[in-house]
């Protein structure tokens, strides 16, 4: 981690600014040629943490936004550990907190004179958004990297800021900064004497923060354990607020029906039923789609259902078979990336076993539990927008394009979110609640979808294709040539939030595939990008969540066309390349007790993927309960470096697993007369608590880089599944879901 | 006519058609925001309440069919004063995102009210009608157990 540190020395400095009552600290990176933090430039911003010290004491702003991989949590505990505070006197903002500060501070902005409390907590948060919030960029939460960036940023704003707070009490004692000691919230004097931190916020203000060093790993109290998450007890007791729960004066509600034929056109519609329904406020034209403005949302579904609207037709072919013959033509094309290309895969070895596979898997969609949903208010010169997203800078601009805003007349306020899984990076419900919004001026109106335009109206996993071919000799695998075909969640994205145009070799498509830690002397990957104007987005674990199933199923057919144990082929050929990556397999193993043999009427499969800096190896059991199949078992072993909460680890582990596990067992979304097929639950059902695997999870922490956890956990699901079952009845599923192959309990 | 509603020991009068699902009601006309929208076809169990005990799907009650006192995840407990299985499901560290919680809460509630100490195999029949994206079986299982240890001490 020393590395990390010295890095870090150079590339980030930290800030301090007086607010009302106190201090903030931030951390900006410093940037060559030209240092700018003020006028950071988009993409490049990074005063990411913010920690408010005042009267009523320490308020951490969090960058990364909670959707339940307990980031508020970790963040709290990097800053305690510097700051010498008690992890639960943190207040976090999205936290159990943030119901208090949406009450206060954000709404009391929003909406001036409404009646909000406005008190000096409210204006120090409101100036430091205003003010120092230019420095923050708030960035896009996703690709497990949280604590990659927090880490030690996180770290140094709490020993700045306490070596400030030890520094503004030197200066009023008449002492030396290292005569003082810091606990609990109070710098402590030689003699005992005890100073608040709340009381020394104001004159740190004054201070320029010095230079820190961080305390050794070895000392710390929070980091390492698992600590209280700040998020439970408002979630265990329906107090957490989440976008859906925002509740303004006067506020109205919306629900919206926009082109089941994604990207097509509205030709025309008739709402005159629909304005006479019970409630109905307004019907609102959104340019591809309606919404129904209603005094409560139900009354808006029901309206929105009323009305008739002729739609165009969706850019894509209407059907999924078609759909999947323009993907398969991408392998025509010649290859957007080869990212791995060793030795020479054209040439098998004299005497090696051959064999190739092809593999299909469907598009997916998110399927958060809370539906997607915003809601805004404009006042003609002014946007506010509350939502749960991934994004919040991308909310903000497009939202103030749409309503011809400067971006700083917008404020987008991030709220907890009923899972994102990558779904809320997107910008569609900001910009649907603006258009709203912006048809009646001075009245807030919160916009929801049904499940179903949820579920129809996603940016889906991509559907992808593989062609491998590979070879294997003396039980070891000796070549393994791999193209994979899919759209660019890449390129879409990045033109979503940023108007890039699609170029360029996309990394991500082939991600959990070229990038695996195998000693295989011929070996490529090449990626082809299919050309369809079909919404696609990041889905958990993104590129790997297709490329980890069929690699590593691959590597299993391997495995066994080379009659070996397929842990032990899969250990040997780790093994020489990522210590990390073996030690994930060997501790499932023991883990799971793995000797290779299973009884009658049970099987069971081990899945490895490395992804998001994290080896993860699974190893999953499926038992024959008179003809019908239960995933009865799983045994997850991962290594992510240093395990900075063992608890929200596993929790991210077990999560993550059951997220793949859902999508090989029963997710696809399929297309007829260009529309989404799937529209409910009940045709888009996922793991549940019968379904679910009794599962032990074992986190190393021999990676000498710091991992991510909220993504890794998903890939090697998917094939360790289909695994078992190929050891369970012999059935090699390249397809997924395996629902269509299998009968699996459900 | 304003139709009377019962919930958490408050009467409330509300004037909305008698088919307004008793979800809608709760959350955009009462406030009570903590029982949620999830899917509107009884297919996830994020509306979960009770009335008069019984575990129910808020998204398929309309106003006019609701029979009895309702129970809603903020008449459980609050964060000060949380019940028995609120209390579990902090120690246990449930939530991920936290949004199916307030129904699986409702759900096992009503499961220990019928059955003290129930199995696993019960568990599995009570809360399959629960979804959970993020996965959070295991730990509302331990909850669950930890809980109706700690009422029947009671």
């Amino acid at each position: 981690m020393s590395r990390i540190g010295t890095v870090a020395r150079r590339t980030f400095l930290i800030g301090s600014a007086a607010i009302v009552g106190g201090v903030a600290f931030g951390v900006y990176k410093l940037r060559q040629p030209a240092p700018n933090p003020l006028q950071p430039a988009t993409g490049q911003t990074a005063l990411n943490p913010f920690v408010l010290i005042d009267q009523q004491g320490v308020t951490l702003i969090a960058p990364r936004a909670e959707m339940g991989q307990g980031v508020h949590t970790t963040w709290a505990a990097l800053l305690a550990e510097e700051l010498d505070v008690d992890m639960a006197s943190i207040r976090v903002l999205h936290g159990p907190a943030a119901k208090a500060y949406y009450n206060s501070a954000m709404v009391a902005d929003a909406l001036p004179g409404k009646g909000y409390d406005t008190g000096e907590f409210q204006h120090s948060v409101g100036e430091a958004l205003g003010g120092i919030g230019k420095l923050v960029g708030l960035q896009v939460t996703g690709g497990s990297t949280s604590m990659k960036d927090g880490f030690v940023r996180m770290r140094e704003t709490g020993a700045a800021a306490r070596e400030t707070l030890k520094q503004a009490a030197a200066d009023l004692l008449g002492l030396k900064r290292a005569q003082l000691r810091t606990e609990n919230g109070q710098v402590i004097a030689p003699d005992g004497q005890t100073i608040p931190y709340t009381d020394l916020a104001q004159a740190a203000a004054k201070i320029e923060p010095p230079e820190v060093t961080l305390r050794d790993a070895r000392d710390w109290r929070y980091l390492g354990t698992s600590v209280p998450r700040v998020d439970m007890v408002g979630k265990s007791t329906g107090t957490a607020q989440f976008g859906i729960d925002i509740r303004l004066p006067g506020m109205k509600f919306a629900a919206l029906r926009i082109n089941p034929h994604l990207g097509g056109v509205m030709k025309g519609f008739d709402a005159s039923a629909a304005r006479s329904m019970p409630g109905v406020d307004r019907v609102v034209d959104l340019g591809n789609g309606i919404a129904v403005v209603a005094s409560n949302t139900w009354l808006a579904q029901q309206a929105a259902n009323a009305v008739q609207v002729t739609w165009g037709a969706a850019p894509y072919p209407p059907e999924t078979d078609a759909i999947f013959e323009r993907i398969e033509q991408a392998f025509d094309d010649s290859p957007n990336s080869v990212l791995r290309d060793d030795g020479d895969t054209a040439s098998v070895p004299e005497g090696a076993t051959t064999l190739r596979a092809e593999y299909k898997l469907p598009y997916l969609a998110h399927a958060t539990m809370e539906p997607q949903n915003a809601t805004a208010l404009f006042t003609g010169d002014a946007l506010e927008i509350w939502c749960g997203n991934q994004t919040p800078v991308f909310q903000r601009n497009t939202c103030a394009k749409l309503a011809g805003l400067k971006p700083d007349a917008v404020q987008v306020h991030t709220t907890l979110m009923g899972g994102g899984f990558g779904r809320r990076g997107e910008l569609d419900f900001a910009a649907y609640a603006t258009q709203v919004a912006m048809d009646m001026p001075g009245t807030p109106v919160q916009l929801t979808w049904s499940r179903e335009e949820d579920m129809t109206h996603d940016f889906y996993r991509p559907g992808a294709l593989a062609r491998f071919s590979g070879a294997v000799q003396d039980g070891r695998a000796v070549m393994l040539d791999a193209q994979i075909a899919a759209q660019s969640a890449t390129h879409q994205a990045l033109g979503r939030w940023m108007g890039l145009p699609a170029a360029g070799p996309d990394k991500v498509l082939v991600d959990g595939a070229f990038n695996q830690p195998y000693d295989i002397p011929n070996y490529r990957v090449r990626g082809h990008v299919a050309d369809l104007d079909l919404p696609v987005g990041f889905w958990r674990s993104v590129g790997a969540s297709f490329n980890g199933f069929f690699h590593d199923t691959f590597i299993d057919e391997m495995a066994h066309a080379a009659g070996r144990d397929p842990l032990a082929f899969r250990l040997d050929l780790i093994r020489p390349v990522h210590a990390p990556s073996a030690g994930t397999l060997e501790a499932v193993r023991a883990l799971s007790g793995w000797t290779g043999k299973t009884p009658e009427g049970v099987g069971r499969g081990v899945g490895f993927t490395y992804s998001f800096g994290t080896p993860v190896a699974q190893v999953i059991e499926v038992v024959d309960e008179d003809g019908t199949i239960r995933i009865s078992r799983a045994w997850i072993a991962c290594d992510m470096g240093l395990a900075l909460d063992p608890g929200i680890i596993e929790a991210q582990m077990i999560g993550g697993m059951m997220y793949g596990l859902s999508a090989a067992a029963f997710g696809e979304i399929t297309f007829a007369q260009g529309a989404v097929e799937q529209q409910n639950f009940p045709d888009y059902d996922a793991i549940r608590m019968h379904t679910a695997p009794i599962t032990e999870v074992a986190i190393l922490e021999t990676n000498p880089h710091l991992g991510g956890a909220g993504e890794p956990g998903t890939p090697p699901a998917m094939p360790a599944l289909g695994n078992a079952l190929f050891d369970l009845t012999g059935i090699r599923a390249r397809e997924l879901p395996l629902a269509n192959l299998f009968d699996l309990r459900i | 006519m304003p139709t009377r509603l019962s919930v958490n020991g408050t009467d409330h009068q509300v004037d909305l058609p008698d088919d307004v699902p008793l979800l809608w009601v709760l959350r955009d006309e009462i406030g009570l925001t903590g029982t949620k929208f999830g899917c509107g076809v009884a297919a996830c169990g994020a509306c979960t309440v009770q009335i008069d005990g019984e575990a129910v799907r808020s998204c398929q009650i309309a106003l006019a069919d609701v029979w009895g006192d309702v129970t809603t995840i903020e008449g459980l407990g609050t964060p000060d004063t949380m019940a028995v299985i609120q209390q579990a499901w902090v120690e246990n560290q449930v939530a991920q995102c936290g949004y199916c919680q307030s129904g699986q809460i409702m759900q096992a509630a009503a499961l220990l009210a019928e059955t003290p100490a129930p199995t696993d195999a019960e568990i599995d029949d009570a809360m399959q009608g629960n979804l959970c994206r993020c996965g959070t079986y295991p730990r509302i299982r331990a909850a669950i157990h930890m809980a109706a240890a700690r009422l029947s001490e009671a």
